[in-house]
């Protein structure tokens, strides 16, 4: 099956390079990396008839989160830089990551399949949410409402906090 | 002298768009788009250059044909950047003008090297070179680039000068009171 | 005539043929940008502009002068310098991504090409039929999603040149052209949320953009640039931006940065730099006469099937799909070309703007005014539509 091949391409793809950017030690080779992988995933959504959720994909992060990360990344020259041993929290917490990891995948492999998620109201959805722009609306607005909303004030507190960071307080003396 | 102190006028909101000043400076392109052009097809069309213009130099020769240099060599040895170079000859005595004497065998400038200062016209004693209104030289090899004296004086042509001093000498020495 | 035949071969052989002859329009039509955009400099300028070159093998045809003074022969000349010239990559540069670069500037220029209308013919049936190569709901989304990978080509030839030069020209590249990113797609919102009305399927499909655009009535016929002409205005500037033209073209700015972006490039490569930035240039022109210019309609309240209909009096082959499609064609080429001309218009006309400038009129001018053209339009749309 042609789609299979497909599928396994892309997801080598979008699993080799998203491995890369972790080991990449250049990071604007890293960060094209990611680039890499999210087109890829993108073409993963494709292959999942979820046009709309592809297009989105390419133009929020391959087209400008990862452009700003370039931008960052060669803003501030991170050439040639030691890097610091690891902290003991940053070990415990990767330990951490690695066993609930480990967990699932076992428990994936013990099922042998993920259970199929329950849509809300229609029992088998014959179109995907993601292809249509106004099936993808709907659920937004209504059955994924609070879950929008509280991403949404997530980054607006990341907003408040990176322009509390970044402004200097100069009239005021007790911050100095 | 009195200063004027001239107000500076806030821009108005439809000058801060800057919308009327592109739609104004877009009619003033579009306009010299329907001009005729202003250039001329150079190789064919050549520019009128003025008769004061100092370009190459050239040698010249006297209405009645005659060279006029009499290679006496100033020009070689004034010129600074050694442009020039002059094997100097005789003319042959059943020449018309032997009483000259001398000729140049051979004159080459080197336009590699001229500096186009202009030394040479202002230093020969016979006003046989000239800087005159040619403005473009170019050759593929440095040997097309010497002007040699048969070039030299293709390019000087004849100089309209009334005086014709050595005719006037040897009128002069044939009624035997030349000195 | 019949072309049943071409329906009935396979449907991928079809699209490879389509895909090669969209192609084949598009890079010529890119490389006579490059042309076009010397002679109309020139013009502007009060001067001729490349006028002379004349293959001596061709001396004889008669009228070929008009070619020689339309400088045809000299783009060929260029072309064929670029293919034989020394490539030069310099020792100091990365490789991988040196050369990366101008390829990944060519696969969405060539690629958003794909989802772009660029005609419609009736079928037999008399319904009116889209001349395009994917005609997919998300079309405008997926236009703005490729064209926006653009930028990488920019980013990474100025980083993988590693010199100064070039490296600021990425860099300014890379904010640039987020900023105006925004303003873009919130100008088009207003088409989109006006012509999806309410219980519709939700489309962003450019196609249904024309149609909408060429309904009877003064307000059906009406282009979105006379009902909408701030967005139309804030696309447009936003597209000077996005496609690095004059007066937004801080990644190239000779003046300040020799080359910018590509001044470590030569040859075949740097030309590859060119045709990407005119292919933009036509599909981003393309875009906006979609959504604000009425597509291939050739004049506001005259739609292509009325005239059609209308020549059809006098000559019976023009319902015919063939002469339909191409008339179509024919007249959305003529609005690009003339799109075209306004840019390099432009181009001779505002000089470049300081970098500060840029970013504060992207950010504090025209996102300001994008989102409230937006809010203005939807409380308008949802008045008027209730
Ligand atoms: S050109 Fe004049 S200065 Fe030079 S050699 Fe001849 S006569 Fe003398
Ligand atoms: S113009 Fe000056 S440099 Fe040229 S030949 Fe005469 S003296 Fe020499």
């Amino acid at each position: 099956m042609s789609t299979d091949i497909f599928f396994y391409l892309f997801a080598a793809i979008t699993a080799g390079s998203a491995l890369a950017v972790v080991l990449c030690k250049n990071t604007v080779a890293a960060a094209l990396s990611l680039l890499v992988s999210l087109v890829g995933v993108a073409a993963l959504f494709i292959l999942l008839d979820a046009f709309l959720l592809a297009a989105l994909m390419v133009f929020v992060y391959a087209g400008a989160v990862v452009a700003l990360f370039l931008f960052i990344v060669m803003l501030i020259d991170t050439y040639g830089g030691t890097r610091k041993p690891f902290k003991k929290g940053t070990i415990v917490a990767s330990g951490f990551a690695l066993a609930l990891l480990v967990t699932g995948l076992a428990t994936l492999a013990q099922r042998g399949a993920l259970a199929t998620p329950e849509f809300a109201g229609n029992a088998a959805p014959l179109v995907p949410v993601g292809a249509s722009l106004r099936a993808y609306g709907e659920q937004l607005f209504t059955t994924y409402l609070l879950p929008v909303q509280i991403v949404g004030f997530l980054l607006l507190i990341a907003m408040l906090g990176v322009i509390v960071l970044s402004k200097k307080f100069e009239g005021l003396e007790d911050v100095k | 002298m009195a200063v004027i102190q001239v107000e500076r006028k806030p821009l108005s909101l439809l000058e801060r768009t800057y919308i009327p000043q592109i739609v104004g400076g877009l009619r003033t392109t579009l306009r010299h788009f329907f001009k005729p052009n202003v250039t001329l097809q150079y190789p064919e069309q050549r520019p009128e250059i003025s008769k004061n213009y100092r370009g190459v130099p050239t040698l010249v020769m006297d209405p009645n044909g005659r060279e006029k240099c009499v290679s006496c060599q100033l020009c070689e040895f004034v010129c600074p950047p050694k442009a020039i170079r002059i094997t100097p000859g005789e003319i042959a005595a059943d020449s018309p003008n032997a009483h000259v004497e001398k000729a140049p065998q051979a004159f080459d400038i080197d336009m590699l090297r001229c500096i186009y200062c202009g030394l040479c016209q202002e230093v020969c004693p016979e006003e046989a070179i000239w800087l005159q209104n040619q403005f473009s030289m170019s050759g593929y090899t440095r040997a097309e680039m010497v002007n040699n004296k048969a070039k030299l004086y293709e390019l000087g042509g004849t100089l309209p000068d009334p005086h014709l001093k050595w005719d006037h000498k040897k009128a002069a020495a044939e009624h035997g009171n030349g000195h | 005539m019949d072309f049943s035949f071409y329906f009935d071969l396979p449907l991928w052989l079809r699209l490879v043929l389509q895909g090669t002859a969209v192609i084949l329009v598009l890079f010529p039509i890119a490389a006579a940008c490059s042309m076009a955009e010397r002679k109309i400099s020139a013009w502007l300028q009060g001067r001729p502009g490349p006028n002379r070159t004349l293959p001596p093998l061709l001396a004889w045809v008669p009228g070929i002068w008009v070619l020689q003074k339309l400088g045809i022969f000299q783009l060929a000349a260029d072309g064929g310098k670029f293919v034989f010239k020394e490539d030069p990559v310099p020792g100091h540069v990365n490789k991988l991504y040196f050369i990366a670069a101008p390829i990944l500037a060519m696969i969405p220029a060539l690629t958003t090409v794909v989802v772009v209308p660029f005609g419609a013919y009736l079928d037999s049936a008399g319904k009116i039929v889209p001349l395009v190569l994917a005609n997919v709901d998300i079309g405008l989304l997926a236009v703005f999603a490729v064209s926006s990978l653009g930028v990488y080509a920019v980013i990474l030839a100025g980083w993988a040149s590693n010199s100064k030069y070039p490296f600021l020209g990425g860099v300014r590249a890379s904010a640039q052209l987020i900023s105006y990113e925004l303003s873009m797609t919130l100008s088009v919102l207003p088409v989109f949320l006006w012509i999806n009305a309410p219980g519709g399927q939700g489309t962003l499909s450019l196609f249904d953009v024309v149609q909408f655009q060429s309904q009877p009535g003064f307000w059906g016929g009406a282009w979105f640039v006379f009902t909408m002409p701030l967005s139309a205005f804030i696309f447009l500037v936003a597209l000077f931006a996005e496609t690095n033209r004059q007066p937004f073209d801080m990644p190239e700015s000779e003046s300040d940065l020799v080359g910018g972006f590509h001044t470590e490039y030569g040859a075949f490569k740097w030309s590859l730099f060119f045709v990407a930035e005119y292919c933009h240039m036509v599909i981003g022109s393309a875009v906006f006469i979609l959504l604000f210019f009425g597509g291939w309609n050739p004049l506001p309240w005259v739609t292509l099937t009325d005239t059609v209909q209308a020549l059809a009096h006098i000559i019976p082959v023009a319902t015919h799909p063939l002469f339909m499609g191409i008339l179509g064609i024919s007249i959305f080429l003529v609005k690009i070309c003339f799109s075209i001309f306004f840019f390099m218009w432009v181009r001779w006309t505002l000089p470049r703007f300081r970098y500060d400038q840029v970013m504060n009129i992207g950010w504090k001018q025209l996102l300001p005014l994008s989102i409230a053209n937006l809010i203005a339009y939807t409380i308008g749309i949802a008045l008027l539509q209730k």
